[in-house]
């Protein structure tokens, strides 16, 4: 066991665990942050991801001590109020069947359009192909990030 | 920024709790200790409910209704199209409506299960009831307080209306008055044409907490001194001899290792430390029972489809061997499916406290009155001694209609003397049983020299598959000469229902197999469909359980949205099934890129009678499609020695985002009654698929998963 600091949605926290374990844990048994979602174990259908330093990781093959100083946003750190522009397009299509998958579906877009903002169809799909959904809400998943990508753009056009 | 300290971090889960509305915290925990986390505002909910007028609903003096909705959420999203229901006959403002999951409560509601898709037609009268009943009682406090005829009272948004003198009372303002008067026994429900919130698209209640990372599923409950369990289980077949868990006992974190009913379950205090633990237990194990592999089950289908013992006979109409031998044309074809597993994205958990005085149950489970039954059974405890929560369900799939995980979860606690919570890990889950049977179809087909179907068989020989054909589905009724039987083969290996049931698979076997036939008889596949409907209409045979003129319209809906039969440059395939008391039939369009068959669109039209949440009931269907294709194009597990092989998404194959084709679907409005949508929409999707490859290939792809057969690998 080892005491490990860390930078969690802007605040800090520490962790008594086993230098192995995987972030995925220490969020989750630790910290209580439980909106990162365990899956496979494996980073195979992405619903544990979580952003370190800005981008997209798998947090159940990312061991808590690999993580140094680096920056860790998770679902529940997106946004202040929930209304992070993939937010507000998830409840506006109407996205979720069960809703398990998706926290690490909108983590990924969400690291999808910081580098990204206007993605093709094409280009949507490929980013959200590691993550599965066994409900089947593909298509709405990506008329969801299509539609953040329009209102983020916008946005940013606005303030410049 | 702060340190967070053990002290802060429980004001920051205050703060969570703030933001949540309804995070519930438990205090007390030491550093060593899981933070309690209690899923969202469940038993907050109920306690803040206001006054209660039935099982259903509640109004507080603000105006909040409370509407309870019993049955398990996993994704149907029975939790906003049921609320909508008491809200539609109440005639309520939507926005002022809180959804509450009710725990299982057997003297409040009855069939408080998720399954068959049968919530939707069993509950349709009893929600309209509850909600129109709540509103007589409320219209008639106001003409008590008024002194007027409660006839000349409306109601309209959350409040009872004088038209005559301009009068108005909120609901919040009359619901104590109301709670105590006499409950109406004769209420008058709503016309169709005056719903406003029934065939509106509603989104999803539970939306903006999912998208937030709200604590909201069984695996996301913690209590305070709760300990993690993860579960060693055998191989089909096996049955442990020997348990070396010295190791693993002396690891950190690490309370105990137990053995029982072949199963060693590993207990400690954070699930990692578990994990690990796990692997350092050495297990023997000995032979109990027939050890299986696929090839076995292989060979054993073409033995069972020739056996003449233990046969069941499920239909038997006419004389088909006569009609066989004076057939001019006989076709005659087989289809098989391996085991399917259910995977849902949330694998199995269940929290259990079993205490002297009574027994806490807490997760996702789709039949929660059953693993109360057994779980009393099996502990000895008077059923009123145990309470279970009902979490959100991570998906089901069929998979949480079994008990199994809640009583690991409850003879652990009761083993080990303290609050556990069991997982599965994603490998436990494929590897730990219930699948969807394997099973293989024998169809033959008699024509008269006319190409009239004179004789139909069907054989279905599976592994645990009890009964795996529907005998009085289409096209039983239309044929004068028919025989379906069947055998089963008993196996250690363990099956369940899976997403429709049997109908997952059989669908897609005899929607390809009336196309084989409709070629032979040189028809188009439609008109064929159409035909034998017309007959079995005219001149039923035998009992028809299903409603010919509703197969007809969907049949008939999908043919006309698809262009079928009038379209270029693409390949068509036709499929149509009645399940689960709905109707959907589908058009599948396929394409030919670089030499192999794409699917590009698929075409579906429902008859579900009156559609409740157009939003949900398009997801649902799609949610079906995409579910049936994936799962007939890419999916299967194979036993080597009792073990599935395949034990994680690396490899066992789930579709994908770049997977799915263009959907677009159409509902029938009738205005019948309600019935489910969970299911339906699944079953006819391979067919589709299957008989649009082979009008674009000229061959038929006859064994799941598609993409093992031959089509897909030879490049022209």
């Amino acid at each position: 066991m080892a005491i490990f600091k860390l930078q969690i949605n802007g605040r800090s926290y520490q962790a008594d665990v086993e230098p192995d374990t995987p972030l995925l844990w220490v969020l989750r048994d630790h910290l209580g942050l439980v909106g990162t979602k365990y899956g496979c174990g494996i980073a195979q259908c992405g619903a544990c991801t979580v952003h370190i330093n800005g981008e997209a990781t798998r947090s159940c093959v990312y061991p808590v001590s690999a993580i140094g100083t680096s920056k860790v946003v998770t679902i529940e750190g997106l946004s202040a109020n929930g209304d992070h522009p993939l937010q507000l397009a998830w409840d506006e299509v109407d996205v979720s069947q069960c809703g398990y998958c998706q926290a690490g579906q909108i983590m990924t877009a969400a690291a999808l359009l910081k580098k990204n903002p206007k993605p093709t169809a094409e280009e949507i799909e490929s980013g959200m192909t590691g993550n599965i959904c066994r409900c089947g809400t593909y298509h709405r998943i990506r008329e969801a990030v299509k539609l953040a990508s329009t209102k983020t753009a916008s946005t940013t056009t606005k303030k410049s | 920024m702060a340190t967070t300290t053990d002290k802060s971090r429980r004001d920051f889960m205050k703060l969570a709790a703030t933001a949540g509305g309804g995070l519930l915290l438990g205090f007390g925990w030491t550093s060593a200790a899981a933070d309690s986390i209690s899923v969202l505002g469940e038993a907050a909910g109920a306690a803040a409910g206001g006054v209660e007028f039935n099982s259903y609903l509640s109004i507080g003096s603000d105006g909040i209704v409370t509407i309870f909705s019993p049955n398990p959420e996993l994704g149907q999203n029975i939790k906003t199209s049921f609320p909508m229901v008491v809200a539609e006959e109440l005639d309520v403002d939507w926005k002022k409506v809180k959804v509450v999951q009710a725990p299982l409560d057997a003297k409040k509601f009855d069939r408080q299960l998720t399954g068959g898709s049968g919530a939707v037609p069993h509950s349709w009268k009893r929600l309209r009831t509850a909600g129109a009943t709540a509103k007589q009682m409320l219209k008639e406090a106001a003409a008590k307080r008024w002194n007027v005829s409660v006839n000349d009272l409306t109601t309209e948004n959350s409040t009872v209306i004088h038209k005559a003198s301009g009068r108005k009372l909120s609901y919040g303002e009359l619901a104590m008055d109301a709670s105590k008067l006499p409950v109406p026994t004769d209420v008058q429900l709503k016309d169709r044409k005056d719903f406003k919130i029934i065939g509106k698209p509603v989104r999803n209640v539970e939306q903006k907490n999912i998208v937030t990372g709200k604590p909201l599923f069984g695996l996301d409950v913690y209590r305070e001194g709760m300990l993690h369990a993860m579960i060693q289980r055998p191989a089909f077949g096996m049955k442990v001899k020997s348990v070396d868990a010295a190791a693993a006992k002396a690891m950190p974190g690490i309370v105990d290792v137990v053995t029982f009913k072949n199963n060693v379950a590993i207990v400690g205090k954070s699930t990692w430390q578990v994990k690990k633990a796990r692997q350092a237990v050495k297990i023997a194990y000995e032979k109990a029972d027939n050890i299986e592999s696929t090839p076995d089950h292989d060979r054993l289908f073409k033995q069972l489809l020739d056996t003449s013992n233990e046969v069941v006979v499920r239909r038997k109409d006419g004389d088909v061997e006569a009609a066989f031998k004076s057939a001019a044309k006989v076709i005659k074809s087989e289809y098989q499916c391996p085991f399917l597993s259910h995977s849902p994205m949330e694998p199995m958990n269940f929290f259990a406290h079993v205490r002297p005085d009574g027994v806490e149950l807490v997760g996702p489970t789709q039949t929660p009155e059953r693993a109360r039954t057994e779980t009393a059974k099996l502990l000895g405890v008077a059923p009123e001694k145990i309470t279970l929560e009902i979490t959100r369900l991570g998906g089901g799939f069929g998979r949480r209609l079994q008990a199994d995980y809640v009583l690991e979860a409850a003879e652990l606690s009761s083993l080990v003397k303290a609050p556990v919570k069991v997982i599965w890990t994603r490998e436990d889950d494929m590897t730990g049983g219930s699948y969807r049977p394997a099973v293989r179809y024998r169809f033959e087909a008699a024509l008269d020299a006319q190409n009239n179907l004179i004789g139909y068989k069907l054989r279905g020989v599976g592994i645990n598959s009890g009964n795996p054909t529907r005998e009085d589905n289409f096209p039983s009724g239309a044929v004068e000469n028919l025989l379906i039987d069947s055998v089963e083969h008993k196996s250690p290996i363990t099956t369940g229902p899976w997403r429709a049931p049997i109908t997952n698979f059989l669908a897609f076997a005899e929607q390809s197999f009336l196309d084989e036939v409709a070629q032979a008889a040189g028809k188009d596949p439609v008109k064929f469909r159409l035909d034998l409907l017309t007959k079995a209409k005219a001149k039923p045979t035998g009992a028809i359980k299903y409603d010919i003129d509703r197969m007809r319209g969907v049949i008939e809906l999908a043919a006309e949205k698809s262009g079928w039969g009038k379209k270029q440059g693409v390949f068509q395939g036709f499929s149509v099934y009645f399940s689960h008391a709905s109707y959907v039939a589908q058009v599948g369009e396929v394409a030919m890129v670089k030499g192999k068959p794409v699917l590009k669109k698929i075409y579906a039209a429902g008859d579900c009678g009156i559609v409740i949440n157009p939003s949900g009931a398009r997801q649902q269907m799609m949610g079906g499609i995409v579910d049936g294709l994936g799962h007939a194009m890419y999916s299967k597990l194979t036993f080597k020695d009792g073990l599935a092989q395949e034990n994680n998404f690396n490899n066992y194959r789930l579709i994908r985002m770049n997977e799915i084709p263009e959907i677009e679907c159409h509902f029938v409005d009738n205005g019948i009654d309600p019935t489910g949508l969970g299911e339906p929409a699944l079953p006819p999707t391979g067919g589709a698929v299957a008989n649009a490859i082979f009008k674009a290939t000229g061959k038929r792809v006859k064994n799941q998963p598609f993409i093992d057969e031959e089509v897909f690998k030879t490049v022209s």
